[in-house]
């Protein structure tokens, strides 16, 4: 069957499409604040047996910033149909979705619009809602959240809107080029403004009950962003979700501890041979 | 290069110099530097600190040793070091100028501004990160004030343009008012993106024996609030003229007279037409001050400009206004348009009175409506200029229903 890819979708979204052609799906998604390149030192692990998608969300990275919609990206769903969007032009079946930080429920929100098109879920870092909540602990309150957005403000001065494209660097170096550092990181500040008050005032909790496909909960420790309780949380809510404990701390394992990220996904990716195929 | 003397040789200076050196040992100008050095573990572990950060933060060094530095900032400047500071400085090993506030012992925060370094050990893993922080409460109540005028700016700038688009539709007939046996149409776009009130107006109204009405159609020179309250002045002025006297020129002549008068440094152009019905079609009696000539689309396809222009209104003693008559019969359509239209330039070329003639054959011709017709002209002398008007444009259309 012959599929025409909507390349308008796929230049807006930056996707780079790499590993075995023939290859069970990874797709990989970055969270807020960077973009694709958040996987760079784990994506290489997966390229010999998956084919490997990845991409920018409108206003990241190396996306098409012209595209982006306020009122579509108010909420999670926008995001969400930045997935489903890229999936369906590329005509993707049983993908495995590897989603950091915003970007797990994110997944979740896309597996469920576009069920058929979605295998497995691995949840790096995931939090349905930080902000605290009768008997739920999300770890911040809507003021830390307005001083998150005037640290955002407060630090607009670091970018330029002459700032050069991204230009992906050689990924052997584990370093960045310095055409890749002007723009990771960086976008226009109202549109990471109105990001972040899409990420953190999400509540996707009432989502996770729904999901239906075999699901990889990971848990960093020490994470102020994705505390403990809150990735016991997801993983006591998704049916039949599996808890993969980390040892590397913060909320960035795939920078930190990449070699630990990568083991805990093949992991969880053996159980389930089926995936994918 | 180094110093040639030594501490012995007795120079005042040279001494000092030694002295000097002696005092910045590296111990001392590590611990009382005039910045703040922290050094962490890759998770943010904070291992080492100097008395510069102690006395400004106001901890005890037990009291941050142990302790994450993440967890020394405010919550939201924490998750901005988490999913922003942190990945960029395992990916680039660098962070220049982070601003965050530290939060001190008592709750008050010291705005910083943060660089850093990520050093790895020999086979590459992350070993240590050394921070430098600097006092930033001046430089970042200066940043705030920076950012409160730039947020008032917009806002004034957004303020502004709502004003002049409110003051430009005041100068402008909400919708053009039905003339039993005449189609009527009337179109406007201001210069540029419309944050400035241009001076051109236009009007309709009933005027004079049954199904007969008054057209007018001016620019003032200039544009902005000066040009917005002389505007203002002479719409009001021909319809305050219109409700005593009964010939055009007679009106126009008022309207000069209420620019002399009130506001002698400026002109306007104008043209004002009764339209009567007759036998057969419509009578026009129009005279103009200074404005461009209307231009009038036959039945038969032939274009021609009507009547005799003026002198511009305002300024002079007074104005010589030529008052003409014309017929207009079923099939014809005559519009009236300001120098915005025709003065519309792409390069060395103007969209001119032949640019206007052909459209409006073209459009007549097609059956469009008074107001489809007004669309088009506007929608082609706006294309001319590639979109970017440099004066306003006001159209009026008269259509006389075969």
């Amino acid at each position: 069957m012959v599929v025409a890819v909507d390349q308008d979708v796929l230049v807006r979204n930056n996707v780079t499409v790499g590993g075995r052609a023939d290859g069970p799906v990874m797709m990989f998604a970055h969270g807020f604040g960077c973009d694709q390149n958040m996987w760079r030192f784990v994506v290489p692990a997966f390229e010999d047996d998956y084919r490997t998608v990845l991409f920018d969300f409108v206003g990241a990275g190396g996306s098409d910033l012209s595209a982006y919609d306020p009122r579509r990206y108010a909420t999670l769903d926008g995001y969400a149909l930045d997935v489903v969007e890229v999936v369906r032009a590329l005509d993707l079946r049983d993908v495995i979705f590897v989603g950091h930080s915003v970007s797990a429920m994110i997944g979740v929100l896309a597996a469920s619009a576009e069920p058929s098109r979605f295998g497995a879920l691995v949840l790096v870092a995931p939090s349905p809602c930080y902000i605290d909540d009768e008997g739920y602990t999300g770890g911040f309150t809507e003021e830390d959240i307005e001083g998150l957005l005037a640290t955002l403000d407060s630090n607009y001065l670091g970018w330029s809107a002459s700032m050069a494209p991204a230009i992906m660097g050689n990924p052997d170096r584990p370093q960045l080029g310095a055409e890749l550092t002007a723009s990771f990181c960086r976008t226009d500040p109202e549109i990471q403004k109105r990001f972040a008050r899409a990420t953190f005032l999400s509540d996707n909790r009432a989502d996770l009950t729904r999901v239906k496909l075999p699901t990889l909960v990971m848990q960093c420790r020490a994470d102020v962003i994705a505390p403990d309780c809150v990735g016991e949380y997801v993983h006591a809510q998704i049916p039949g979700s599996v808890l993969a404990r980390l040892s590397a701390s913060g909320h960035c394992p795939n920078l930190s501890a990449p070699e630990e990220t990568v083991t805990a996904i093949a992991a969880f990716l053996e159980k389930y041979p089926g995936i994918g195929t | 290069m180094a110093p040639s003397a030594t501490p012995e040789s007795g120079n005042p200076a040279t001494a000092a110099f030694y002295s000097a050196l002696a005092e910045d040992d590296p111990a001392e100008l590590y611990d009382n530097a005039p910045c703040a050095y922290l050094s962490m573990l890759p998770d943010g572990t904070v291992i080492k600190v100097n008395a510069t950060f102690l006395t400004w933060t106001g901890y005890g060094q037990d009291a941050v040793f142990g302790r994450r530095f993440q967890d020394l900032l405010a919550p939201g400047d924490r998750i901005f070091y988490e999913t922003h500071a942190a990945p960029l400085l395992l990916m680039q090993g660098s962070l220049r100028e982070i601003a965050v506030a530290v939060t001190c012992p008592a709750g008050e925060r010291l705005p910083v501004l943060l660089n850093a370094i990520l050093k790895r050990d020999e086979a590459g893993q992350p070993l240590v990160i050394r921070a430098v922080m600097f006092d930033a409460t001046e430089r970042l109540a200066y940043e705030r004030e920076l950012l409160a005028a730039k947020h008032r700016a917009e806002e004034s700038e957004a303020r502004a343009r709502v004003l002049a688009q409110t003051l430009q539709r005041s100068f402008l007939p909400p919708a053009i008012i039905t003339v039993p046996g005449l189609d009527l149409g009337g179109a406007y776009r201001p210069a540029g993106d419309g944050s400035e009130v241009g001076g051109d107006f236009y009007d309709v109204f009933h005027l004079g024996p049954p199904d007969a009405c008054g057209i007018v159609l001016g620019d003032v020179c200039g544009k902005g609030a000066g040009a917005a309250v002389v505007t203002a002045l002479a719409r009001y002025t021909v319809r305050a003229e219109a409700l005593h006297v009964t010939t055009p020129s007679g009106i126009l002549t008022g309207l000069h007279q209420a620019l002399v008068a009130y506001y002698p440094d400026t002109f306007c152009t104008a043209l004002f037409g009764l339209l009567e019905p007759v036998p057969g079609g419509h009578r026009l009696t129009a005279a103009t001050g200074g404005h461009p000539l209307p231009l009038c689309r036959r039945a038969d396809g032939s274009v021609e400009t009507i009547g005799h222009p003026g002198s511009f209104l305002g300024m002079r003693k007074t104005a010589r206004l030529n008052q003409f008559t014309a017929a207009l019969s079923p099939g014809d359509t005559m519009i009236l348009y300001t120098d915005g239209v025709t003065e519309g330039r792409r390069d060395e070329e103007f969209f001119g009175e032949s640019g206007v003639a052909g459209v409006l054959g073209t459009a007549a011709a097609a059956g469009q409506t008074a107001q489809q017709i007004a669309d088009s002209v506007v929608a082609a002398a706006v294309g001319f200029q590639d979109g970017v008007t440099r004066d306003d444009i006001a159209v009026v259309v008269v259509r006389e229903p075969t």
